[in-house]
């Protein structure tokens, strides 16, 4: 079992001279488990409470939703059936990378699934299983699913060097989604969900908490800087909804990129509201692979917009939630275009056409910047030494701006708008080419923090070398996950925990507010 | 799972957080501080008993932000920062503080 106090034994792996495909150490992350999700929080959220005491029945559940999930996501049984086993995405997850365990490759967490798969969906391996190593879903199988399912972050670095564009993070998913089906899901993912539901975000932070937060904010700017920077919730009429994970209202480094989002606003002139109803933009129901959940919790953002008849959706610092914003709401929702029904219409007579439903706040700051609406004394940012790491769902899984790549150019652009030090870590370690920060896909949770910590390795050696080479302090991104994740982990490697960092915290930092003399 | 104080047990999740709030007193905090290798002094006692009044009136833990204001207000600026909270609470003000306060864990990205 997964040990409680795995904080005591766990070590940073050291940093290698040269990366080299890591020794096989089999078994080696075999005991770090996610707790298991109680009967309670599972039905909760719709999922049975635990597995059937029967294990035929489970098997045979199992079986026949992994046949619903290759028929509905084509994409699935085309990852099934492509893998040729060529070896090239072996040494390109960070997990791989830093715990040895070779159940770690990405071909090889596929082939805990494709050799089930061969078992029940291919003629091969109904007949003659042994020979094409093909194996029955056992009560092991499934407990193997559990441990290395929830050993990914579904960053998909490893579809990217794919020469078949398998994607591990769908395969990670359908794996998830067929474990929650038949009562065995992951407490840290499924706890939260039914907080959405219940609260209206990820942290549990109801209406009242969230009002408190954000008049101490108001305080807070007024005292720094003397200026009435106001922080709204739930104002009816407002042109912008900002949708942001709720982190954002509650941790370190988090609350100071929020607190930049509301100075963008108030140095734009833009009226801009938060919700109590959709106060987070995160959705773990893309990190277990459920439609339905995924959907749910999406809905909350449609509602709210129409509730408060705003003209824009902008969504804040986080990762996962721009890729679901960006790639999925128009359809689920008919946030942007696509969906049809007469909610989705009138949503999309209300929200201006004039700008990008939704936006990613990068893009509406970038914008700002480039029309010559904000004003910066990049000076207060001359203590920093910046670097930028990419977060995966940004990378990977979306777009800013209006050309490929833009994802990537636009927060640097803001970086450099705001600042004078920037400097780049190693080319195979950023932009579409990322490394997770090792603790994505509902991996945040205190009892892995053995594979965060191992996982966090590559990126860890990148910012050693811009850390020794320029003497950069300041790590930004815009992904709450990486910034939580980063502050635990950051010391397990001999950094300080405040090195990472928003970029709307350097915005923030540099900002004219207007006052100036 | 459960724990043992003074001869009564509380439940606890996987954790260690206590499930039932209700059932915390001053002896079980002591007793979660000492399983995380807390030492609790005053200042720690400071922290805990406004978390819990935070609790008793929000229903969730204040943000650290929040938290730091108040120590800060109380106890002086040079100790209203999130690094004098770390000295007390080494594996975060947030899930540390809470669990002896006798507070659900802050889930989420944080």
């Amino acid at each position: 079992m997964a040990a409680p106090d795995a904080k005591a034994k766990t070590e940073a792996p050291a940093f290698r001279d040269f990366p080299t495909v890591p020794t096989i150490l089999a078994g080696a992350t075999e005991n770090v488990r996610s707790y298991v999700a109680n009967e309670k929080i599972q039905e909760a959220i719709g999922f049975p409470g635990k597995l059937a005491d029967n294990w035929q029945e489970t098997h045979d559940k199992a079986i026949g939703r992994f046949g619903e999930l290759l028929e509905k996501y084509r994409s699935l049984k085309v990852y099934m059936d492509a893998c040729v086993h060529c070896g090239s995405c072996t040494d390109k997850c960070h997990y791989f990378i830093g715990t040895n365990d070779p159940k770690n490759m990405p071909v090889a967490r596929q082939e805990l699934m494709r050799s089930v798969y061969r078992r029940y969906f291919t003629p091969a391996g109904k007949m003659f299983p042994s020979l094409v190593g093909a194996r029955d879903l056992t009560k092991e199988v499934l407990d193997e699913w559990f441990t290395y399912y929830w050993q990914c972050s579904e960053c998909r670095r490893c579809s990217v060097f794919c020469p078949y564009g398998i994607d591990t993070a769908e395969i990670t998913m359908a794996g998830r989604e067929i474990l929650d089906y038949v009562g065995y899901g992951q407490k840290y993912s499924n706890e939260i969900i039914g907080k959405v539901h219940k609260i209206g975000n990820n942290l549990g932070l109801p209406g009242p908490a969230l009002e408190d937060t954000l008049n101490g904010l108001e305080e807070d700017v007024k005292d720094d800087t003397g200026v009435d920077v106001r922080y709204p919730l739930d104002v009816q009429g407002a042109e912008v909804l900002l949708v942001t994970p709720s982190a954002d209202f509650f941790a370190e480094p988090h609350i100071e990129s929020l607190i930049g989002y509301g100075k963008v606003f108030h140095a734009a002139g833009i009226s801009w509201t938060l919700s109590s109803k959709a106060s987070e933009a995160g959705n773990f129901g893309m990190f277990i692979g459920n439609y339905d959940q995924l959907r749910k919790i999406a809905m909350r953002v449609r509602e709210a917009a129409l509730e408060l008849g705003v003209k824009r959706i902008v969504v804040g610092e986080c990762g996962h939630a721009w890729r679901v914003a960006y790639a999925f709401w128009n359809t689920l929702t008919g946030i942007g275009a696509g969906a049809n029904d007469p909610f989705a219409v009138e949503l999309q007579k209300q929200l201006d056409p004039n700008y990008k439903q939704p936006s990613h706040i990068c893009e509406v700051t970038w914008d700002l910047i480039q029309q010559g609406r904000l004003k910066f004394d990049k000076s207060a940012n001359d203590s920093r030494i910046i670097t930028f790491h990419d977060s995966c769902n940004v990378a990977r899984a979306s777009r800013m701006g209006d050309y490929p790549g833009g994802q990537f150019d636009i927060p640097r652009n803001i970086i450099k708008a705001v600042a004078n030090n920037y400097f780049e870590m190693a080319v195979d370690t950023t932009r579409e080419k990322t490394f997770c920060c090792g603790g994505g896909g509902g991996l945040l949770t205190d009892e892995l923090i053995d594979i965060r910590v191992k996982g966090a390795l590559p990126r860890m050696e990148a910012l050693k070398h811009v850390v020794d080479d320029h003497g950069v302090n300041f790590m930004a991104t815009i992904c709450a996950i990486c910034k939580a994740q980063f502050t635990k982990v950051l010391p397990y490697y001999g950094f300080n925990m405040r090195l990472v960092g928003g970029v709307h915290q350097l915005v923030s930092t540099a900002i004219k507010l207007g006052n100036e003399q | 799972m459960a724990i043992e104080v003074n001869g009564k047990s509380y439940e606890v999740d996987e954790e260690g957080y206590l499930i039932n709030l209700g059932e915390w007193n001053e002896d079980v905090g002591s007793f979660l501080a000492q399983q995380e290798g807390v030492a609790m002094t005053e200042q720690h006692w400071e922290v805990i008993n406004f978390l819990r009044d935070y609790y008793n009136e929000f229903q969730i833990a204040p943000a650290v932000r929040v938290l730091t204001k108040a120590i800060g207000k109380k106890l002086g600026p040079e100790k209203g920062n999130s690094q004098y909270l770390y000295e007390l609470f080494p594996y975060g003000p947030a899930k540390q503080a809470c669990k002896i306060a006798g507070l659900p864990k802050p889930t989420g990205c944080v």
